[in-house]
């Protein structure tokens, strides 16, 4: 299998602390890859640190065969990451339509790409909504729309930070399924989330994170075996 | 009544104010979107109208220079943003306040060094120099020329803004950079774009005054104070809020200046309501933005959604 993402022993800084301490992964393509651990142990700084939005003071990040780490975000981006964001920060002065529209493009050349028609029959409750601005749809609308927007930057590897986190128990199925439906069509995934029994149905390969460093990484079976990984990284 | 000057001081009023729409309408995009403050948007307004003066000289054809100038002054925009304004986004207010307060001196003293101490007129062709007559009612081509013109980009402006992919992105812009770049958008060269257009909507307004007025050195620092009200009773970052109170502020300093006076007769002594008018006047559109900051401090009109 190829190899879509590999981070090697990177270390990043928000100013003076530092919060990733030669954290290494890999995405193989048509994975889906789950990153776990308690809150602020370096989850969104790691998606920050591939993203470029705050770049690795050392280490390297390789998208396929290239150097990524030092490149500004959109340069990442548009080589094929798809960035859907804690908080979902979708676009609230842009109509659905618009934050679909906006930075949408095909950079990676994929046949069969992603456009409006497809995405809305992918997530059809955004459907009714096109005409809303981002800040008048509910929570979950927004999950689906931020999902959405990624997607229609047609990327190759699809990021996911805090999936559905504090959605409502229907909503949360809905997006499991999506993803689901996604890896069938040999999506490639990084996704963060707290809810393990769901991503143990659906990911390929875990990495524990734990003060800014992997400690642990398995599948999902090997995670099952485990109990103790889980009281003691988790706090399940 | 003299309904006639009536009507030719708000046609005045509607022209000043569409002036300041084509100045304040960059300066708030570039204020609301790349949250920089620059002092010297009214450099550009001059530097238009000194494209215009020699370019009319050299070609012989006021529209021609027209065109030639506002694309001369996007490019002049271009230059600027990539070699200092770019390097101010990440510095604070004050900063960009003290640079671009530099930077008018800068301009301010090229203008003298290439173009002279002297103004410069702009003669117009004789098909924009007359007048219109409708019934009673005698108002000079030019201004009306100005008007329309202003009118049509502001139309142009709303189009682009609300219904091209470029807007969308300068919106998006406007409420998230770092996910505009995350999701691939190149955010320097996005706004290295809304500044030199700024700058160009700068210079067309400061070309369309100057045949009336002259291309003077300074023209844009008086000028720019205004436009400054506009973005701020508009709401910052909106062009429909700048649209709005351009031709809202246009209006009353107009207004102001010419009834004024009349209207304090009705309940002062001539001599009092004289002395007074000219200062209130001058005052009336401070009062009207403090009054604005005090019942509604995002302005008139905010953008939707803006945080």
């Amino acid at each position: 299998m190829r190899l879509v993402l590999e981070v090697h022993d990177v270390t990043t800084f928000y100013g003076d602390s530092q919060i990733l301490f030669g954290l290494s992964l890999q995405v193989q393509e048509g994975q889906v890859v789950t990153l776990l651990g308690r809150n602020g142990m370096g989850k969104t700084t790691t998606v920050n640190s591939i993203m470029g939005i705050v770049p690795p003071r050392e280490g390297e990040i390789r998208y396929g065969s290239r150097l990524i780490s030092g490149l500004p975000p959109y340069r990442i981006s548009n080589l094929g990451i798809g960035l859907v964001p804690e908080g979902r920060q979708i676009f609230p002065n842009l109509t659905v339509r618009e934050n679909l529209l906006a930075t949408a493009g095909n950079m990676s050349a994929k046949k069969d790409p992603w456009d409006l028609e497809r995405v809305l029959a992918f997530l059809p409750s955004l459907k009714a909504r096109l005409r809303n601005l981002g800040n008048h749809l509910s929570g979950g609308e927004q999950q689906m729309l931020a999902i959405g927007r990624a997607l229609m930057t047609n990327p190759t590897l699809l990021i996911l930070d805090e999936a559905t986190e504090g959605l409502a128990p229907l909503v949360r199925a809905e997006i499991w399924s999506r993803l689901k439906l996604l890896k069938t069509e040999g999506q490639s995934i990084l996704l963060i989330d707290k809810n393990l029994l769901a991503l143990m149905r659906l990911a390929d390969r875990h990495y524990i994170i734990e003060k800014g460093n992997i400690v642990w990484s398995g599948s999902s079976r090997e995670l099952e075996a485990e109990p103790a990984l889980k009281a003691r990284y988790l706090g399940v | 009544m003299d309904w006639n000057l009536l009507l030719t001081q708000f046609l005045n009023g509607l022209q000043l104010g569409l002036l300041l729409f084509l100045l304040a309408s960059g300066l708030t995009l570039i204020f609301g979107i790349m949250d920089f403050i620059n002092l010297a948007h009214g450099s550009f307004y001059m530097v238009g109208a000194y494209f215009c003066a020699t370019l009319t000289l050299l070609t012989g054809s006021f529209v021609l220079a027209l065109l030639m100038s506002v694309a001369g002054v996007f490019v002049v925009g271009l230059v600027i943003e990539a070699s200092i304004v770019r390097r101010l986004y990440q510095h604070d207010h004050l900063d960009q306040v003290l640079v671009t307060f530099g930077l008018i001196l800068c301009f301010d003293t090229l203008v003298h060094l290439i173009w002279g101490p002297e103004g410069m007129a702009i003669p117009l062709p004789r098909l924009l120099d007359g007048q219109i007559t409708v019934g009673s009612l005698v108002f000079p081509t030019y201004r009306v020329i100005i008007i329309v013109s202003g009118l049509l980009v502001a139309i142009g402006l709303y189009v682009l803004v609300m219904k091209t992919r470029l807007g969308m992105l300068i919106r998006a812009g406007a409420s998230n950079r770092v996910m505009v770049s995350a999701l691939g958008v190149n955010i320097n060269r996005l706004f290295m774009i809304v500044f030199a257009l700024g700058a160009a909507l700068a210079g067309l307004s400061g070309l369309l005054i100057a045949p009336i007025t002259e291309a003077s050195i300074g023209m844009g620092n008086e000028i720019i104070i205004l436009a400054f009200v506009v973005v701020i009773v508009g709401g910052i970052g909106s062009i429909k809020g700048a649209f709005f109170s351009a031709v809202l502020i246009g209006l009353i300093d107009t207004m102001g200046r010419s009834y004024l006076d009349d209207f304090l007769k009705l309940f002062m002594s001539i001599q009092n309501a004289e002395t007074a008018a000219p200062a209130l006047s001058a005052m009336l559109i401070y009062i009207l933005m403090a009054v604005i900051l005090a019942v509604r401090p995002q302005g008139l009109f905010p953008p939707a959604g803006a945080r």
